[in-house]
């Protein structure tokens, strides 16, 4: 797999209620998840965010809850990818069990970049800066599960 | 192996041991959904073309963050579980009238017990820690592939270990000691562990346990487990909960971290805005005036919170600047209030007591913030927005702290009262 993008930069510890308010969660339409997507921290994401960009983000992504409208509104959104230092563990279930591609990784992006990450070389390259990164890859577990197309396919064929 | 990882390797058949970092596809015993993440996680079970549950009796539905419903789109979800419930002849459906916050309710109902794994789409499922169970929060997802499996996939963790020591002084609760504990390890201090317990606990309350292990996710970790002991085993026993498995961890040796706790040490603890990991005792902060105190849900919603703040409360008048919203975490625990006179306690006080429902927690409704607002809030997030304006601030304490402030319209420690 092969992601490349423009870069939308946030901070440390985004939590799900600024991803998407609990205000909105009396539905489960994609649609509407997303246009309220990081409307508390970031009122401009929603306008500004076209498909196939990247979300980079500092440490403890997608801290809070377990709400999966999270990935659900920013894969909505048009984000190809989050890369972050790190992500909180309910967060990266949910992004793994709905095949939103996300990487941990620790290198300079900034806001307006624009990156390219290689899955299956293990390899994150930004074009901007003319820099270039590593990242691991997934466990094979869960590479099976997200080329099963998700976790229910994947047990659904015997896992 | 740690307590965690012994729970983890008796759900893995042909398994004797585990280490960390192993992925595994574990069985659990219950599988629990709200009134929010339920309604997504019957999608993708509908979609992925399952027909039946594994088994109707490990399920649990509770229908408590919107309910009773405050909006059209809430109430079609909320029909929309309730059909799905019927239709799987799933009996531990909790609807209005017998609903509670769930993970007040679910102890409460004996559905948990020692040894269990629990996986909810809720992320304070951590909450059954306190009985010795493996429970953590999952997505709607995972949801659906435990009701139609009854398995889930798990990296197995390695682990933090807290040994308590003493007790707690008057007016201190279990939430000072987890804000106390949040503070020191920060919002991702146990991020991807766990976290367990053990040392002098007899000295702690279940409710205090439930308190504790409800916001290990707060710190980022997987779980939160307290060992077992007696006083486990009087609780399980007296809500009729199933036969406990004991587990105990070979020793510390398998501890990434061993913090020491000396509950006496601990003092009234309160997180500012707008991270748990902002913890301050008294004498770190002045006057802070408040317009809302809000008492209630799974972290502080059970009966002894209640009866704690209306020993606070009573013969006294919530200050006129301030709202406050009390608001008993179940059905059950409304009634016991009730019968022991605490509701007369807050209305007389001029507080608001409402049914249970988690309201006002996530900012659902109930006792939404305005813009500029401050609430002293007995639940357990500060994010912002999390109860209203996206330019409101929640603090999070203990129900000592929380009445104590009503009173007063600031922020108080009940040591001053
Ligand atoms: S009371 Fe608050 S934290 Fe607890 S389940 Fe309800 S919304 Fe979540």
């Amino acid at each position: 797999m092969f992601i490349k993008g423009k870069v939308i930069k946030y901070g440390d510890n985004i939590d799900t209620d600024v991803i998407i308010p609990a205000r909105y969660l009396n539905t489960s339409d994609k649609k509407e998840l997303a246009a309220h997507c990081m409307e508390d921290l970031d009122s401009t994401f929603i306008k500004r965010v076209k498909s196939g960009d990247i979300m980079v983000a500092g440490k403890n992504f997608g801290c809070g809850s377990s709400r999966e409208h999270a990935p659900i509104a920013i894969k909505e959104s048009g984000i190809a990818c989050i890369v972050a230092k790190s992500f909180a563990r309910i967060f990266y279930r949910n992004a793994i069990n709905t095949g939103l591609p996300i990487i941990e990784y620790d290198g300079e992006i900034d806001e307006g970049d624009v990156i390219e990450i290689d899955f299956d070389g293990g390899k994150i390259i930004n074009q901007t800066k003319n820099k270039q990164g590593s990242i691991a890859p997934f466990p094979p577990f869960l590479q099976n599960i997200i080329s099963e197309g998700g976790l229910l396919n994947s047990l659904k064929q015997g896992g | 192996m740690t307590l965690t990882q012994k729970i983890l390797a008796a759900h893995v058949s042909g398994k004797k041991q585990l280490s960390a970092g192993d992925m595994i596809m574990a069985d659990i015993d219950l599988v629990l959904g709200n009134d929010i993440t339920s309604p997504v996680a019957i999608n993708e079970f509908e979609k992925a073309g399952c027909c039946n549950v594994f088994d109707c009796g490990k399920i649990a539905m509770v229908m408590d963050h919107f309910t009773p419903n405050k909006d059209i789109k809430a109430a079609e979800q909320t029909k929309k579980v309730r059909e799905f419930a019927r239709g799987k002849n799933i009996n531990n459906f909790f609807d209005v009238g017998e609903m509670g916050v769930e993970h007040a309710l679910l102890p409460e109902k004996g559905l948990v017990t020692a040894g269990d794994i629990v996986i909810g789409a809720d992320s304070h499922t951590c909450t059954y820690g306190a009985l010795g169970a493996f429970s953590t929060g999952v997505g709607s997802t995972d949801m659906a592939a435990g009701m139609a499996y009854g398995k889930a996939w798990f990296k197995v963790p390695t682990a933090i270990k807290f040994n308590f020591h003493n007790k707690l002084n008057k007016w201190v609760s279990g939430k000072d000691v987890i804000l106390h504990i949040i503070g020191k390890i920060g919002v991702d201090g146990a991020l991807y562990q766990s976290m367990e317990y053990g040392g002098e606990v007899k000295n702690l309350t279940i409710d205090d346990r439930l308190c504790i292990c409800n916001m290990a996710i707060e710190a980022g970790a997987k779980n939160g487990i307290f060992s077992v002991d007696d006083v486990t085993l009087k609780f399980l026993s007296e809500c009729g909960a199933k036969q406990p498995k004991i587990y105990n961890a070979d020793g510390d040796g398998d501890y990434q971290k061993i913090y020491d706790i000396d509950l006496a040490q601990i003092q009234s603890t309160v997180a500012f805005p707008h991270l748990p990991e902002n913890a301050k005792t008294f004498d770190e902060f002045g006057d802070i005036e408040i317009q809302q105190v809000v008492i209630g849900s799974c972290t502080n919603g059970r009966l002894s919170d209640l009866r704690v703040a209306a020993e606070i409360l009573k013969g006294r008048k919530v200050h006129k600047n301030v709202r406050a919203i009390v608001i008993p975490a179940t059905q059950k625990i409304y009634l016991d209030a009730l019968n022991e006179g605490l509701l007369t306690i807050f209305i007389e006080a001029g507080c608001a007591v409402s049914t249970p429902t988690c309201g006002p927690c996530l900012g659902g409704h109930m006792g939404i913030l305005a813009e500029g607002e401050r609430c002293v809030a007995t639940t357990n997030r500060n994010f912002v927005g999390r109860m209203g304006h996206p330019k409101s601030e929640v603090y999070l304490a203990s129900p000592e702290v929380a009445a104590a402030s009503c009173l007063t319209g600031k922020i108080t420690s009940p040591q001053t009262l």
